[in-house]
């Protein structure tokens, strides 16, 4: 188990090294100067020159690669050319917002995905199980960005029940540590994280369902069954558990859906995360920043894959505890 | 929209329950036929399709306005939907119908197109990677776990972003490039598995090359996970070309694709919402029909339940 | 003459088949009795609904596409098991009757260890709590002949060789001390030295707790060592029931006989030629033969074995009812030459 965690480990690693290497590209491929913002933009010289000696741009190409690697791994991402700000900074602002977000939205994807997934397998084929399940495909189906759309226009708009958007009210957050400021964030993450989060539900929920029925086939649910157990246990403890690792890999599968689907829901919402920086920056032509946030996503993504695989290899005997 | 738009669409919604119809006689002679419409909602999701296809092609013939026409800036913008015109306009004064029907080609044309690109690069590597192994494999397959890694939509951002001005055929291709990674997995997979069977052997022996080995023995075993991915892919592109367009980074406007609708209808929500709401509810049909076919399709074409 | 423990008496099982192929009648009126602490061993082939039977008695046949038959009688202690509520079932399955599969690896849950899958039963059924099951887990594993069988508790199935999975799906059966242990081809997936050690594990346990046991199978050999009475099954009915040795001795129905007569032998004489077979091949259970099922392939067969379906009849040996046979030659013994 210890050899295979290593391979794994260094697997991701070499995907992140990849995915830096990939950003490398993109900042050489953009128009100007690598990291520079073009001439009429006019960055403070200091700056400049700072840039120029970090990323060493009168260098030779692999000479600029190992600086660039040197310089991610100390937290150096660059400048921001349209918030006049290191890119570093704008992200590690907005980064904080979109895992908010996502976790939210995946704690609410889960739980009634789960929910719904159980319900429909228990009720295999009857009614229940027929309409939710086309209910859940067409909720599946719908753009994210439109669902929110209409929870804005209905929910905040017409009937004042939530916020149009942001994360919080600054009046009532001046002092952080508070209450009334935590009910208002969370008032704030309601409608984003339920359009993300319901969208993703339904997935869930028809995936679930695939997976407890097809362990509700296996033989040794019907030996539990032979046992006198209850019909409950034998679903809730003897198959669920089983179809519970299926799960854990749909996790790692959630998060790259997550954060497309953040994207672009920060943008309706306006709520400040990474996506909602990546867009407003391609409009500004602020290159750094839109590779900075790609990266970003993407490491995420290798991350949360990661840690799907370690939570499965865990919780499954057969791997963590290999046969005679 | 003058009683003969009315009629012509009435006689694409027919036709598209005529082909379904006839469609579903011809299959129940086949039991792949007949396992695919076992699916209750298999048919009227063929049905969706096949009318917004014809709409899509009808299209002049069931717009009764040009789609970027503005009629009339000062008095008909944001007009609520009406008999003359049965989804309203938009803030520029133009018919919703009209661009709903010519936006069902862009976006149908975009998300088949993409998806075209896709699943062709995806099934090449695929089947490169699986037949030929040892480093080709080894090599092919790093990067499609790289390309798994990067989530979609930022690879899109950074991609317009650097091209600055992107126009359809580009942006058809870009998401393509995106999309082949999944395949690439499937059909690597199912060339692994047929590649051992005898007949491939018997071929080699006969002194076939590579190349012909794969697109004549190895790939049509392999067709079912490819047909039954495209069919859930293209609903995932047009999700994602609608998501870019509303950002404002798909489609460019003035022609009209249920994304850019969408984006166009947004900041008047809350005065005129069908601007918005009708592209949305399109793009939900569609791939809420897609979804349908494509698992019934899985179902039909699943080797397994061959011998039930 | 003592009362049953179990009484089956006309017990149907029916399935519905998809693509309209009709309704396949997998069990088809069976009858058996089996007494306190005897092996009752149920013989077949595949396809003839012993496992179906056995799956009846405890209503774990899937309820679509299957249905046990209104009018089925399978009397366990004065109570129709076909028609209990599900409740008082429950307290039935595993407890009063256990059930014990062909494929101890398939057949036990690969997330939790053994140990505690043996300990859930006495958890549900005797209340005790998990700790003292737990140790009752263990004290099974010991019985059934586990080395370290404290160690084995807190393996998991996958851990564990076929053969002590099959011991500790034994232990896992027989924790409530039930009457009647079902083992539904319990050696079959095993190595042949595994199978004489399960068989003989089983017997000796029936010795020690005193419960009857329905051994069904396909193997005469197995049947042949371990069981006391023998019923044999074809085309979902039961065609010849008798006393073990009595059945090896005398069998009287032309389907057991050739059965017994395709079984190699280490004493058959070299030029005996080819092993003997049955012509032809069991029919689908949607449509069986019109009167006597084994007609198409018996070589005694006449018109009346076509029209009219035999039911069980007395051979006559022993005790009225101890060996029956459903065949007409026992009216007409003086047909039984093959025909040219």
């Amino acid at each position: 188990m210890a050899a295979w965690l290593l391979r794994r480990l260094a697997a991701a690693l070499a995907i992140v090294f990849a995915v830096l290497t990939l950003a490398f590209c993109a900042i050489h491929l953009a128009p100007g100067t690598p990291f520079v913002s073009p001439q009429d933009r006019g960055m403070d010289p200091a700056i400049v020159a700072r840039l120029e000696r970090l990323y060493g741009l009168d260098r030779p190409l692999p000479v600029q690669y190992a600086k660039y690697l040197v310089a991610v791994l100390h937290g150096e991402l660059g400048e921001s050319f349209a918030l006049r700000r290191p890119v570093a900074d704008a992200l590690a602002e907005a980064l904080p917002n979109t895992l908010l977000l996502a976790g939210a939205a995946l704690l609410l994807d889960f739980g009634l995905g789960l929910a719904l997934g159980v319900y429909q397998a228990a009720r295999a084929r009857r009614a229940g199980d027929v309409v939710l399940g086309n209910a859940a495909l067409f909720v599946h189906s719908v753009p994210t960005f439109w669902l929110g759309l209409l929870l804005l226009l209905v929910f905040a708009q017409r009937l004042h029940w939530f916020p149009v958007g942001g994360t919080h009210d600054p009046v009532l957050c001046r002092s952080v540590a508070s209450l009334r400021c935590a009910l208002d964030r969370g008032w704030h993450l309601a409608l984003p994280a339920l359009t993300l989060g319901v969208v993703g539900a339904a997935g869930t929920a028809r995936y679930q369902r695939a997976a407890l029925l097809e362990v509700l086939g296996q033989e040794f649910v019907r030996t539990a069954r032979a046992k006198g157990l209850s019909e409950r246990r034998v679903l809730l403890v003897h198959a669920l558990r089983n179809a519970l690792l299926p799960f854990i890999t749909l996790g790692g599968l959630a998060l790259p859906f997550l954060l497309t689907g953040a994207v672009l829901v920060e943008t309706v919402f306006a709520w400040p995360g990474m996506g909602r920086l990546a867009v407003t920056a391609i409009f500004q032509r602020d290159y750094p920043v839109v590779i900075a946030a790609a990266a970003a996503a993407s490491v995420l993504v290798v991350l949360g894959s990661l840690a799907a695989d370690v939570l499965y290899a865990v919780a499954d005997p057969r791997i963590r505890a290999p046969g005679a | 929209m003058t009683a003969w738009h009315w009629l012509a669409l009435a006689a694409a919604a027919l036709a598209a329950l005529a082909a379904v119809a006839a469609l579903r006689r011809r299959a129940r002679r086949t039991a792949r036929g007949r396992r695919f419409f076992r699916h209750p909602a298999a048919a009227p999701g063929l049905v969706v399709l096949a009318f917004v296809v014809t709409t899509a092609l009808a299209a002049p013939g069931l717009a009764p306005y040009p789609p970027r026409a503005q009629l009339d800036i000062v008095r008909l913008a944001d007009q609520p939907p009406s008999l003359r015109h049965p989804l309203g306009t938009d803030l520029y004064s133009r018919d919703v119908w009209s661009r709903l029907v010519y936006g069902a080609r862009v976006s149908l044309g975009v998300g088949a197109l993409a998806m075209l690109v896709a699943v062709t690069l995806g099934a090449a590597v695929g089947a490169a990677a699986g037949y030929f192994r040892r480093w080709p494999d080894a090599l092919l397959m790093r990067v499609v776990d790289v390309g798994l890694a990067l989530p979609r939509i930022f690879v899109l951002l950074v991609a317009v972003a650097l091209w600055g001005h992107v126009t359809l055929g580009p942006l058809v291709l870009l998401i393509g490039l995106t999309g082949w990674f999944p395949t690439s997995r499937l059909v690597r997979a199912e060339v692994l598995s047929v590649r051992e069977r005898d007949f491939v052997a018997a071929a080699r022996a006969l002194g076939a090359g590579p190349a012909r080995i794969i697109l004549r023995h190895v790939l049509p075993n392999a067709a079912a996970p490819i047909i039954v991915s495209a069919a859930l892919g293209i609903g995932n592109v047009m999700l994602l070309e609608a998501g870019l367009s509303f950002l404002g980074l798909g489609v460019p406007p003035p022609m009209p694709s249920w994304g850019n609708m969408i984006a166009d209808g947004w900041p008047k929500m809350a005065v005129a919402p069908w601007a918005a709401l009708a592209p949305g509810l399109a793009i939900s049909l569609v791939v809420t029909a897609l979804n349908t076919v494509g698992d019934a399709l899985r179902d039909a074409l699943d080797p397994r339940a061959e011998s039930a | 003459m003592t009362e049953p423990l179990l009484r089956v008496r006309d017990l149907r099982t029916y399935f519905v088949t998809a693509h309209g192929s009709g309704t396949a009648r997998a069990v088809d009126g069976v009858s058996f009795d089996v007494y306190p602490g005897e092996t009752l061993g149920l013989v077949g082939e595949s396809g003839c609904g012993k496992t179906v039977t056995a799956l009846s008695i405890l209503r774990l046949v899937p309820e679509p596409p299957g249905h046990v038959r209104p009018g089925s009688l399978v009397e366990f202690e004065g109570r129709n098991l076909a028609t209990l509520p599900p409740a008082e079932l429950r307290a039935v399955r595993g407890r009063e009757i256990a059930l014990v599969f062909q494929e101890p690896r398939a057949s036990l849950n690969p997330v939790f260890t053994v140990g505690d899958q043996i300990a859930e039963a006495a958890v549900v059924h005797e209340r005790l709590s998990w700790r003292a099951a737990r140790a009752r887990a263990v004290e099974m594993l010991a019985l059934v002949g586990m080395p370290d069988p404290a160690a084995q508790a807190g393996r998991y199935p996958h851990q564990l060789s076929g053969g002590m999975c099959q011991r500790a799906m034994i232990a896992m059966a027989l924790v409530c001390r039930p009457k009647l242990l079902i083992a539904d081809e319990p050696t079959t997936a095993l190595d042949v030295t595994v199978q004489a050690q399960i068989l003989e594990l089983l017997g000796r346990l029936q010795a020690e707790f005193g419960m009857a046991i329905l051994l069904i199978t396909h193997d005469l050999g197995v049947v042949a060592g371990a069981a006391d009475r023998v019923a044999v099954m074809y085309a979902g009915e039961v065609v010849e029931q008798a006393p073990a040795r009595e059945l090896f001795a005398r069998p009287l129905h032309p389907y057991t006989q050739g059965l017994l007569a395709s079984v190699p032998r280490v004493d058959a004489p070299r030029a005996a030629g080819r092993l003997p077979a049955i012509p032809g091949q069991v029919p689908a259970a949607t449509a069986w033969p019109p009167g006597c099922r084994f007609h198409p392939r018996c070589p005694y067969a006449w018109a009346r074995c076509r029209a009219e379906a035999p039911p069980p009849l007395d051979a006559g040996a022993g005790e009225p009812g101890a060996h029956t046979v459903r065949c007409w030659l026992l009216t007409e013994p003086q047909r039984r030459t093959p025909r040219p």
